[in-house]
């Protein structure tokens, strides 16, 4: 159980998607203008992560990792079909998305129409995709470590992207150059927040 | 006073409006108001009248920090010649401490306020006061041996991309004096932390005498050399060494008091902070798993620049929480971060100035919350009275 916390932890503060490997940065730039859409889509994603890596890690375990098909029986032991991992991936979290899109949409239509075509933009968003692979490379033990991994990484995310909407908010009336107004300050801003959460590299658990 | 007054007003249509030094005029006023309180006044609506402009304040600020930096001084002497093992007087240690902190006083002034003047002047706005305080901060905050120039790359990047590029004085969302702080500390650490910076003179090849180490006490502690502590009253007092102007915990309280006096910082956010600060103490000394984590909960609070960063840093009006719910978490999550990032993190020996750039992160997230909690609130009193 211990151990599981470790991982949770570790995947929210120092492995943070965005502010350690700047991934799923297209949809953090582009919808973290208000807090409220922000935390919606923050949502989703900890939603999507938290279904996909578990179901790509037995995916990976069971199908496609060298010996995972030894189940079916001896003379499959050396197959291996990582070759296909990618392909597969992008299939179960492309099919989640889809799942996610038809949920907002029935329960909450006004997120729905405020994320636009940032909700299907899911599925191609890098930090779901990372979050598979990084549990195919990290070689986590068990089902509930990557149940674990998929809910923290969406934490983590969840936390920069309403971090860094909080803070466009306040400086909606700020008298920002005009070259970087938009993007290029929330540039500057996310490259500040990951100063700040240098804070955490290091910590060993 | 009579005959300043009347020059400043000879020479000033020379900066106004067709005047010949028109492209000047952010400059002049900025030299105008800081000699005379601004004649403007506002026109429209109502206001309150108050003597007290953003340049008096961050005087006031700038007033509460001297103690603390007289004492760096005498002390940035005193650990010199405590590690040559000579024997000084009271003036002859804060005379060299004075010769070695005035350079980095001067540096980080000239260099930050004309950064702040050449933006003024470019984006043709006033030059804002900010740079009063963070300017007197940072070479405070840096160990007294930094290279001039490294301080000065530091203080370009925080007064640009900490402050500028978001529109001046009371929009960054980082404190700038911290951003400096980080940025002398990820990119030149060698010069930033281990036991060789602290001590003047250390870094450039004085010998010390046999069993003078330099090391802080927080490096002491992060070994598990709980017995190398120095005594809690020498913490307190602040003979030990630290970054200049960290390691009086008296003297910080003295600009406390000043600072909650006059209302220039939120005593609440002091409060809650070191409140923070205790309990997690308490809750690392009940874990207990190591040397470091046995510590006594109050002597986190005197240890490294826990007190000045609690005192001067977290409560800076502009990147703090806003609202008065906010500041209780916001100080109280400062707190609890920074003992967690200095006792857990092995990466990093003091975790004061990461756990306040960490908040700064998030108070505006703190702040919208707590409205959002406010409007509910309120909406729920006009239901039940409707």
């Amino acid at each position: 159980m211990e151990h599981l916390i470790d991982i949770f932890v570790k995947s929210v503060f120092i492995d943070n998607m965005i502010f350690a490997y700047f991934l799923g940065m297209c949809s953090y730039l582009a919808v973290s203008k208000t807090v409220k859409t922000s935390v919606g889509l923050g949502i989703a994603v900890i939603f999507v992560l938290g279904i996909t890596v578990p179901v790509n890690y037995l995916l990976q375990n069971y199908l496609l990792k060298a010996g995972a098909l030894t189940w079916l029986g001896p003379k499959f032991a050396d197959v291996n079909l990582s070759f296909l991992s990618f392909i597969m991936f992008i299939a179960v979290i492309a099919s989640i998305v889809q799942v996610v899109e038809m949920v907002v949409e029935k329960f909450t239509p006004s997120l729905y129409t405020s994320l636009g075509i940032f909700l299907p933009l899911i599925a191609v968003n890098c930090a779901i995709l990372g979050g598979s692979l990084f549990m195919q490379e990290r070689e986590y033990a068990n089902i509930a470590e990557a149940t674990a991994f998929g809910l923290g990484s969406g934490l983590g995310w969840f936390l920069a992207i309403i971090g860094i909407a909080a803070i466009r908010e306040k400086i909606r009336y700020s008298n920002v150059p005009a070259p970087l107004k938009g993007l290029g300050i929330t540039f500057i801003i996310t490259g500040l927040m990951g100063i700040a959460f240098m804070s955490f590299m290091g910590i060993k658990l | 006073m009579k005959a300043l007054r009347r020059y400043v007003d000879k020479i000033k249509p020379n900066f106004e409006k067709g005047g010949k030094y028109e492209k000047l005029r952010s400059t002049f006023e900025a030299f105008e108001t800081f000699l005379f309180v601004p004649d403007t006044v506002t026109t429209r609506g109502s206001h309150i009248r108050d003597a007290n402009d953003m340049k008096r304040t961050m005087a006031l600020v700038v007033i509460a920090l001297v103690p603390a930096l007289l004492f760096g001084m005498w002390n940035v002497g005193h650990q010199h010649f405590l590690a040559l093992g000579e024997t000084t007087g009271l003036w002859q240690s804060f005379w060299f401490g004075f010769l070695k902190v005035l350079p980095l006083i001067v540096v980080s002034y000239v260099v930050g306020l004309g950064t702040e003047f050449f933006f003024a002047q470019v984006r043709g706005h006033e030059v804002n006061e900010g740079f009063l305080v963070s300017g007197i901060l940072i070479p405070m905050i840096v160990p007294v041996d930094i290279p001039l120039w490294m301080l000065a790359i530091a203080v370009i990047f925080a007064v640009i991309i900490g402050k500028e590029v978001f529109g001046g004085t009371g929009m960054n969302i980082l404190n700038p004096a911290l951003t400096a702080r980080a940025f002398l500390f990820f990119a030149y650490p060698g010069w930033m932390s281990g036991d060789q910076v602290w001590i003047a003179g250390l870094k450039h090849g004085l010998r010390a005498v046999d069993g003078f180490s330099g090391a802080t006490p927080l490096a002491e502690a992060a070994a598990g050399h709980l017995g190398n502590l120095p005594s809690a009253w020498s913490m307190f007092a602040g003979t030990i060494p630290g970054s200049v102007g960290e390691t009086s915990t008296i003297a910080i309280l003295i600009g406390a008091l000043i600072l909650i006096y006059t209302g220039v910082g939120s005593w609440k956010i002091m409060v809650s902070a070191f409140g923070g600060g205790l309990i997690m103490g308490l809750i690392l000394n009940l874990w207990g798993a190591n040397a470091y984590m046995q510590v006594p909960a109050w002597e986190h609070l005197v240890m490294g620049g826990f007190a000045f960063g609690m005192v001067f840093m977290v409560t800076d009006p502009v990147t703090a929480a806003q609202t008065e719910t906010g500041k209780w978490i916001y100080g109280f999550l400062t707190g609890i971060m920074a003992i967690l990032i200095r006792v857990l993190n092995p990466a990093y020996p003091e975790g004061v100035m990461l756990a306040i750039l960490l908040m700064n992160v998030f108070a505006p997230l703190i702040d919208h919350y707590v409205i959002e909690a406010n409007i509910k609130r309120r909406l729920k009193r006009v239901k039940v009275t409707a």
